[in-house]
């Protein structure tokens, strides 16, 4: 048997504590009688009630009968244990006394709030009380432990989100490994026009920061690489990482174009949102960096039909090198921030749009790229068959906000409708059409903004897009489409006439979000983006300690919202990087080898990967730095071979007794 | 040094038990050197009154096995228990209730009625139930009172030792016997056999990853005598139930179905195991969830197939 299970030998002396929260318990508990009743339980040595146990006055009570009457065991009857637990644990360290010898009584949550004043309430008080001074008596010293940090940070995604992470760690003067699976960092912020609501050049602000992740000392960085596989935990992961082969030397390389230039061979631009064309050997736009092209294995004739070997003729570098293979190496870090972004929704499957069949329907990624002065057109709007277009029609929340696609709303469509249109009127003084849904317009200076279009001569539309067809009335010559839609306002169908539209398409999780979560052991929420630890108090961390996630990678958000993100998680990292060690949880699950027989029913079960198979004794052992001491394997294990520390069966089945007695 | 006073007795039980105990063949001239029986219904001629007439703990060694389900057992227990200095409880039913102890699912009257009233071979029109007491013209006849519920052993009397197994396996009830023979005897309340951990630990068959798409019963298909039986389907009550028995059946590929009851310091045997299979059932889909453990038929019989009267609940409660 196990020394938990067991009745520890020592003189049990229980010290009770019975707190008012002012009217908040007191109001419906009677609270002196549930400290009177302690007071006639076995082992109870002391039991006193305070208007506020969380005081320092309150504090103070606890620390003086530890000292004084050498009390060494705590109950708490208060508030829940989320709230105040590592504040009274710490009141029993500070006192000498090992802080797990504390159960909390939640008095508060778990009953005066949920009950009326009464002595059914001060009776159920009493029970949790009794139940929580069983408990404790079982309670034992646990061994609090620390891991090293090793001083190395992966961010993954060189979006602004990764690129903003990586300078701030950087900037302290830390390594930070900074993975980008396109050859240029970037993100899709680097195919934005401008930016919303200044209207910033999104370039003239994003090429700044990229160049000062080129420059950096402290940043190894790459490229048209992937993260395959994430081993080790918090402190001391090993990431293994897949270089692809770009069949340019980056050591050799100049970055002088000439290869990009004489290659014979295009194809649709990625970068372009297939909008315009780029060569088989390519940097995705002007500023990338690394200013380093890629040769695309799929369109290069060279690697299709064996023969061309153009740009290789021309490398003065003699950088080309055909007999490139992709490179597996192990990066070693002590904490990982994932920032690989969103995916645009495909609004094909919305048939009544006609996206994909009506040439002049855009998507909203495929307008920046048309807005851009280095996109296909030379940022000079035009229609599918060259014309510049004399009206727009710009449609909210497709793919969002829809019960049929994604139920979420995805935060930046409205303020980016709002851009497009005075870059419409900008461009073309045409007239525009907001067909919206409502009106988000929720952060800094975004209001004015929408004030700002309001005031030039846009038309908003309140209502759903029904459908969009083409103009097929004799009175017109030119092509031109039809909205029809309902005016929630006018409560009318109305049809409005355009040259073009453009879709507000949703922000989704990346196709293989799924796949990622799995290499580094993320939760997803129910929407498919990755899951933090707490959504208010805890937004940037998950429950894999050490990883991170910034960025859309979390949820939809803007460029201020997703920088402000990337700065937290790397004041999160630096903190551990810096310390060089880290405190973890002390409540983990042990395994007894003298009861595991080896059946294997735990393993696939933890949910933190903390659970491995020993071959050599042929047992099931815990990494006590991955548990998170969630009991799952606790309770699958058909031998009772694994407890969680503090959650023992006799601390639990006690706690029933008490309860019930 | 004097010979051991033995006695050996059966409750609820199928006399199984009687059998294994004759199973340590040869061995039993070395029990007869260092033992006198003294009362064993089932070999020696002997009456109650002859029991009743031995002073207290004159028996040094009492085997005791069987549930407890009526009062004559129950009598006798309590008996037996005061002549007896060691007292040890023999076989799942002693130990857990066993296979008796299934008739906590139901109460008396139930049963009186599949039985007495019930089952084809009845005459439905005698409606004729047992009465523990009748009176007939020579004077008061009567039988033992039938309980609701079954008892284990430590339920009714206090037990020193514990010998598990449905039948208990040759060499376990050796071991127990030899250490009575030697005084060699562990702690008071030991379950005296040759593993505290689960049969798993004696099993020989492969064992990977647990993930249950689909439960088979054993005639479905014959499975790979290699690999894991619960990983093939098959619910093998082998990873929550004490080894010592080697892992007979499932060496002839049949599922354990848990008859050396708990390892060591488990309270709750079926809980257990039934919390283990919840665990590894491999959807996270509610509906699928619910299409596979439709093939689990009889859960409380394949999780408490022999300790119901041991387990948490007990009983089931019948209104």
């Amino acid at each position: 048997m196990s020394s938990l299970k067991g009745k520890p030998d020592e003189d049990i002396k229980i010290g009770v504590y019975v707190c008012h929260c002012g009217h908040n318990i007191a109001s419906t508990v009677n609270v002196e009688e549930v400290a009177q009743h302690a007071k006639g339980l076995e082992n109870v040595s002391v039991a006193r009630d305070y208007l506020y146990m969380c005081s320092s006055k309150g504090q103070n009570l606890i620390r003086q009968d530890i000292m004084q009457l050498g009390i060494n065991r705590v109950v708490v009857a208060a508030c829940s244990p989320r709230l105040y637990e590592q504040t009274f644990q710490n009141v029993l360290r500070e006192s000498g006394l090992n802080p797990y010898l504390l159960q909390i009584a939640n008095i508060r949550e778990q009953c005066a709030w949920c009950h009326e004043h009464g002595p059914l309430a001060t009776e159920k008080a009493n029970r949790l009380v009794s139940g929580a001074i069983k408990r404790v008596i079982h309670h034992s010293s646990i061994e609090e432990q620390t891991v090293p940090i090793f001083p190395a940070t992966l961010v993954i995604g060189g979006g602004i989100a990764g690129i903003q992470a990586a300078l701030e760690i950087a900037n302290s003067q830390q390594i930070v490994y900074l993975v980008e699976r396109e050859p240029s960092i970037g993100g899709h912020m680097a195919q934005f026009d401008k930016t919303f609501p200044t209207l910033d050049c999104s370039a003239c602000i994003l090429t700044p920061k990229m160049n000062e992740v080129a420059r950096s000392p402290y940043i190894r960085l790459m490229t048209y690489s992937e993260v395959v596989d994430v081993s080790g935990y918090v402190g001391n992961f090993t990431v293994k990482v897949r270089r692809k082969a770009r069949y340019i030397d980056e050591d050799k390389c100049v970055g002088c174009g000439i290869c990009i230039e004489k290659c014979p061979w295009s194809t649709d631009s990625e970068f372009d949102a297939d909008l315009g064309l780029r060569k088989a050997v390519y940097t995705p736009f002007p500023q990338a960096i690394p200013n380093i092209p890629v040769i695309d294995r799929e369109r290069c004739v060279y690697f299709l039909k064996g023969k061309c070997k153009a740009c290789e003729k021309f490398c003065e570098a003699q950088a080309v090198n055909f007999q490139q293979e992709d490179l597996y190496i192990d990066l070693q870090v002590g904490a990982i921030i994932v920032a690989t972004g969103y995916d645009v929704f495909d609004p094909t499957p919305i048939s009544q749009y006609g996206y994909g069949n009506l040439p002049n329907v855009f998507t909203s990624l495929e307008f920046e790229r048309l807005c851009s002065p280095s996109g296909p057109t030379a940022g000079q709007l035009k229609l599918a068959d060259g014309r510049e277009p004399k009206s727009l029609a710009v449609v909210h929340c497709v793919g969002s906000r829809d019960q049929n696609f994604n139920a979420y709303c995805s935060r930046v469509c409205c303020m980016h409708s709002l851009k497009y249109s005075h870059l419409f009127k900008e461009k073309t003084g045409g007239e525009v059409y907001q067909i919206y849904i409502d009106m988000r317009c929720a952060g800094k200076a975004y209001e004015e903004f929408y004030e700002r279009v309001q005031g030039e001569h846009v038309n908003f539309i309140r209502g759903k897009l029904a459908s969009i067809t083409p103009d097929m009335s004799d009175s017109v010559d030119e092509e031109k489409l039809v909205l029809t839609c309902e005016d929630t306002l006018l409560g009318n169908i109305i049809n409005v006439t355009v040259d073009m539209v453009v879709l507000g398409v949703a922000l989704k999780p990346r196709s293989d979000s799924e796949k990622v979560a799995q290499i580094l052991r993320l939760g997803r929420s129910r929407d498919g983006f990755f899951m933090e630890r707490h959504p208010k108090l805890d937004p940037v961390a998950t429950m894999s300690e050490g990883i991170f996630i910034v960025g859309c990678c979390q949820g939809p958000k803007d460029i201020p919202d997703t920088v402000a993100q990337a700065s937290a998680a790397a004041a999160r990292a630096l903190a551990m990087v810096v310390r060089g060690k880290m405190d973890t949880g002390a409540i983990t699950a042990s395994i007894d080898e003298n009861i595991c027989s080896a059946c294997k029913v735990c393993s696939a079960l933890c949910p933190y990967g903390a659970i491995f198979f020993d071959e050599t004794s042929n047992v099931s052992r815990v990494n006590r730095i991955l548990c998170k001491g969630c009991n799952v394997c606790g309770a699958a294990c058909p031998s009772g071979a694994i407890s969680t520390r503090n959650f023992s069966e006799t601390q639990i089945l006690a706690e029933i007794e008490g309860v019930l007695v | 040094m004097a010979k051991l006073k033995l006695a050996l007795y059966w409750a609820a039980s199928c006399g199984g038990c009687e059998i294994a105990q004759l199973m340590i063949g040869g061995k039993i001239l070395k029990l007869a050197e260092a033992a006198d029986i003294v009362f064993w219904p089932v070999a020696i001629d002997a009456k109650y009154a002859d029991v009743e007439d031995m002073p207290d703990k004159s028996i040094d060694v009492c085997l005791f096995n069987g549930a407890i389900r009526n009062s004559e057992q129950e009598h006798m227990v309590i008996m037996l228990r005061e002549k007896s200095k060691i007292f040890i409880a023999y076989g799942a039913c002693a130990c857990r209730g066993g296979i008796p102890g299934l008739g906590n699912l139901h109460n008396r009257q139930q049963i009186f009625d599949t039985v007495y009233r019930e089952t084809a071979s009845t005459d439905k029109n005698g409606n004729v139930f047992p009465q523990p007491n009748y009176q007939v013209p020579e004077g008061d006849l009567d039988i033992p009172v039938f309980y609701d519920t079954v008892s284990t052993l430590n339920q009714v009397v206090e037990v020193d030792y514990y010998i598990p197994g449905c039948p208990p396996e040759e060499k376990t009830t050796w071991l127990a016997l030899e250490a009575l023979i030697q005084g060699k005897l562990p702690p008071k309340g030991t379950v005296i056999s040759h593993n505290v951990k689960a049969v798993c630990d004696e099993c020989a068959r492969k064992r990977d990853v647990k993930k249950i798409k689909k439960i088979y019963r054993s005639y479905e298909f014959i499975p790979d005598p290699e690999v894991c039986l619960l990983e093939q389907g098959l619910l093998c009550v082998g990873i929550a139930t004490r080894g010592g028995c080697g892992a007979l059946c499932p060496q002839v590929n049949m599922p354990c179905t848990g008859c050396y009851g708990s390892v060591e310091g488990v309270i709750d045997q079926g809980a257990h195991f039934l919390s283990a299979v919840a665990s590894v059932i491999d959807s996270k889909d509610e509906d699928e969830i619910h299409a596979i453990l439709k093939n689990f038929y009889d859960p409380a019989g394949t999780c408490y197939r022999y300790s119901l009267p041991d387990s948490l609940v007990r009983r089931a409660a019948i209104k």
